[in-house]
C-alpha cells in the first residue's frame, strides 16, 4: 500500500524518468540501426570479416555495463562528458550493435541464392537488389534483432543511473542507497513494464513489416 | 540471333585450372530454340550464364544480333535478355503482377502499361489474370509458379530468352503440359531461345538445334533428327541412347513420308487406318504395330485423301542421310 501511495504521489517524476530512459534507449538504438544494418549487410561479402566483426561484438557483450561506464569516464572526461547522458548513449549503442549486426548478417545470408541469381540475371543493380529484394525479405529478422537490442538497452540504461544519466534506474539506485523499498519496487516495476511494452510494440511492427508473401500461408 | 565464338571459361584452381567451357562456338538463328544438352558438370549452364554475363568469359566472345556483348554494360544487357531458372526464383515479397513487372519497372514503364502487360502474359500462359495477378508466390502451385517465371522473363519482350532447366522442378505430368504450352507460345513469339537441359527427351521435343556437351567441349551441334540419325561419335550415341531411332520418330511428320517409296492413290488400301499429315511417326509406328498393317491412309483435316504411308517409305526416311531432307520444322 505504501508503495502504491508513493507511486501515485510521484507520477510526474516517474513520467519524467521514463522520458529520459526512452530518450537514451531510442537515440542509442537509432544510431545502432544506422551503423549496424549497413555493417551487417557489408560483412556478408566476406566470411572472414564477418567472423571478426561478430567476435568483437560478442566480446563487447561480455563486458559488464558498470565496467564499461568506468572505462568511458576517463575517455570522455577529455571533452568534459565523463558522466551523464553521452556515456550512457555510447554504452547502450555498443550493446545494441551485436544483436542488430548479427541478425542483419544472418537474414541477408539466408536469402535464397536463387532469388539473388534471378535478381542479378534480370538486370538489377546491387542497390536495387538490396532495396527491392534482399532487405524486404530480411526485414522481419532485422527487426527481431532491434527488439533484442531495445530490451538489452532498457536494462543497460537502468545501470546508467549510477553515472548520473537519469532514467528509471534512478529510483533503484536511490532505493538501494536509502534502503527505501518503495522506490526500489517503483523503479523495478516501471522498468519491467517499459521492457514488455517496447517488446510488444516492436513485435507488432515486425508483423506489420513482414512481406505478405513471406508470412506463413494463411488457412 | 546469337553467335558464340571460341567461348572459354577457366576457373583458377590449385592445379592451374581446367577449362570448364573450352572454345565453344556455335550460332543460333533468330527465332530458333537451341537446347544445350549434356551430363551435369559438362559446362552447359556455365555457357548459358556467359551469355548474360553472370559468368565472365575467360576468353572468346558472344554476339547478340551482331553486337559484341562484352562492349555492353552487363546490367543493361541483362534487361534485354529473358532469364528463367530451375528454382524459378519468384520474389516472395512481391505479388505475381509485381514479379512480372520487375524488368519493366527497371526500364521505367508506367504502372498501367506494366499491369496490361502482366494481364496479357498471364492470359497467354493459361492463367486467369483476375485470379492470379494479386496472389503471392506462396499461393501458387509449382506449375503455376513456373508459368509466372516464364511470364516474368518475357515481360519486356526481349528478343532472347535463356532458360536454365526451366521445367526441371515440375512433376512429369505438368512438365509435358508446360512444354506443350511453351512450344505453342514459341510458335507465335519466335524468340531466340537457349535452353539448358539434361533430358534427351525434352531436348528432342523442344529443340530446333541441339548442342551436346561433354567436359566443357561441344561434341555435336545439329538438328534433333540429324543428332539422332547420325551421332558424331560414341559419346553422343551413348548419351542419346540405344533407342535413338524411336526418339527420332517424334520429330518426323507424316507429311515427310506420305506417298514416299510406294506411291498409290485413293483406291489403294481403302480400309487402312487413317493418319493426319501433321501427326508424327510415333503415331504411324503405333498403328503399324497395333493393327498389323503395312499401309496407312493419310487424310487431312478436311477429310481429303492426301496419299498413303508405307513401311518402306518410313524405312527410307529413317535411312536417308539425316539432315539432307532438312530439319523438320517445329
Amino acid at each position: 500500500m505504501e508503495t502504491l501511495a508513493f507511486i501515485l504521489h510521484n507520477l510526474p517524476a516517474i513520467g519524467e524518468r521514463t522520458v529520459e530512459h526512452v530518450s537514451i534507449v531510442s537515440v542509442a538504438v537509432g544510431f545502432a540501426i544506422l551503423t549496424g544494418v549497413p555493417l551487417g549487410i557489408a560483412i556478408t561479402q566476406s566470411q572472414r570479416t564477418a567472423d571478426t566483426v561478430l567476435y568483437l561484438g560478442s566480446i563487447v557483450m561480455t563486458i559488464p555495463s558498470i565496467a564499461l561506464f568506468g572505462v568511458l569516464i576517463p575517455l570522455l572526461s577529455k571533452i568534459g562528458q565523463g558522466i551523464g547522458y553521452l556515456p550512457a548513449v555510447i554504452a547502450a549503442m555498443l550493446y545494441a550493435q551485436l544483436p542488430i549486426v548479427r541478425n542483419t548478417y544472418t537474414a541477408i545470408r539466408n536469402v535464397d541464392p536463387a532469388l539473388r541469381s534471378a535478381a542479378i540475371g534480370m538486370g538489377m543493380s546491387t542497390s536495387q537488389r538490396l532495396l527491392r529484394v534482399e532487405i524486404p525479405i530480411a526485414l522481419p529478422v532485422i527487426i527481431a534483432g532491434v527488439r533484442i537490442a531495445v530490451v538489452i538497452n532498457i536494462g543497460v540504461t537502468a545501470i546508467a543511473a549510477y553515472i548520473g544519466a537519469g532514467g528509471l534506474g534512478t529510483f533503484i539506485s536511490r532505493g538501494i542507497s536509502q534502503t527505501d523499498i518503495r522506490q526500489l519496487i517503483t523503479g523495478a516495476l516501471a522498468l519491467a513494464l517499459l521492457a514488455i511494452a517496447a517488446d510488444y510494440g516492436l513485435l507488432w511492427l515486425q508483423r506489420r513489416l513482414t512481406p505478405k508473401g513471406a508470412a506463413e500461408r494463411a488457412g | 540471333m546469337i553467335r558464340l565464338e571460341s567461348l572459354t571459361k577457366i576457373y583458377p584452381s590449385a592445379h592451374g585450372g581446367a577449362a570448364s567451357v573450352d572454345r565453344v562456338s556455335f550460332e543460333v538463328g533468330a527465332g530458333e530454340t537451341c537446347v544445350l544438352l549434356g551430363p551435369s558438370g559438362c559446362g552447359k549452364t556455365t555457357t548459358l550464364r556467359m551469355i548474360n554475363r553472370l559468368v565472365a568469359p575467360t576468353s572468346g566472345k558472344v554476339f547478340i544480333e551482331g553486337r559484341d556483348t562484352s562492349a555492353a554494360d552487363p546490367v543493361e544487357l541483362r534487361r534485354t535478355i529473358g532469364y528463367v531458372i530451375q528454382q524459378i526464383g519468384l520474389f516472395p515479397n512481391m505479388t505475381v503482377a509485381e514479379n512480372i513487372g520487375v524488368v519493366p519497372r527497371l526500364l521505367n514503364w508506367d504502372r498501367a502499361r506494366m499491369r496490361r502487360r502482366a494481364e496479357e502474359l498471364l492470359a497467354m500462359l493459361a492463367l486467369d489474370p483476375a485470379e492470379f495477378l494479386d496472389r503471392y508466390p506462396n499461393e501458387l502451385s509449382g506449375g503455376q509458379a513456373q508459368r509466372v517465371g516464364v511470364a516474368r522473363a518475357l515481360a519486356a519482350d526481349p528478343p532472347v530468352l535463356l532458360m536454365d532447366e526451366p521445367f526441371g522442378a515440375v512433376d512429369p505430368v505438368n512438365r509435358e503440359v508446360i512444354q506443350d504450352e511453351f512450344l505453342r507460345m514459341q510458335k507465335a513469339l519466335r524468340k531466340t531461345v537457349l535452353f539448358v537441359s539434361h533430358d534427351i527427351d525434352e531436348a528432342v521435343k523442344m529443340a530446333d538445334r541441339i548442342a551436346i556437351f561433354r567436359a566443357g567441349r561441344l561434341e555435336q551441334y545439329a538438328a534433333p533428327d540429324e543428332l539422332l540419325g547420325r551421332p558424331a561419335n560414341e559419346f553422343v550415341a551413348s548419351f542419346v541412347g540405344s533407342d535413338r531411332t524411336l526418339k527420332r520418330l517424334r520429330r518426323i511428320s507424316v507429311s515427310e513420308v506420305v506417298n514416299g517409296a510406294g506411291g498409290g492413290d485413293h483406291t489403294t488400301a481403302p480400309h487402312a487406318p487413317a493418319v493426319s499429315p501433321t501427326d508424327d511417326l510415333r503415331r504411324v509406328a503405333t498403328l503399324f504395330l497395333e493393327q498389323g498393317v503395312d499401309v496407312l491412309r493419310c487424310v487431312d483435316a478436311d477429310g481429303h485423301f492426301v496419299g498413303i504411308v508405307t513401311r518402306d517409305a518410313v524405312a527410307a526416311r529413317l535411312a536417308a542421310p539425316a539432315g539432307a531432307l532438312g530439319a523438320s520444322p517445329q
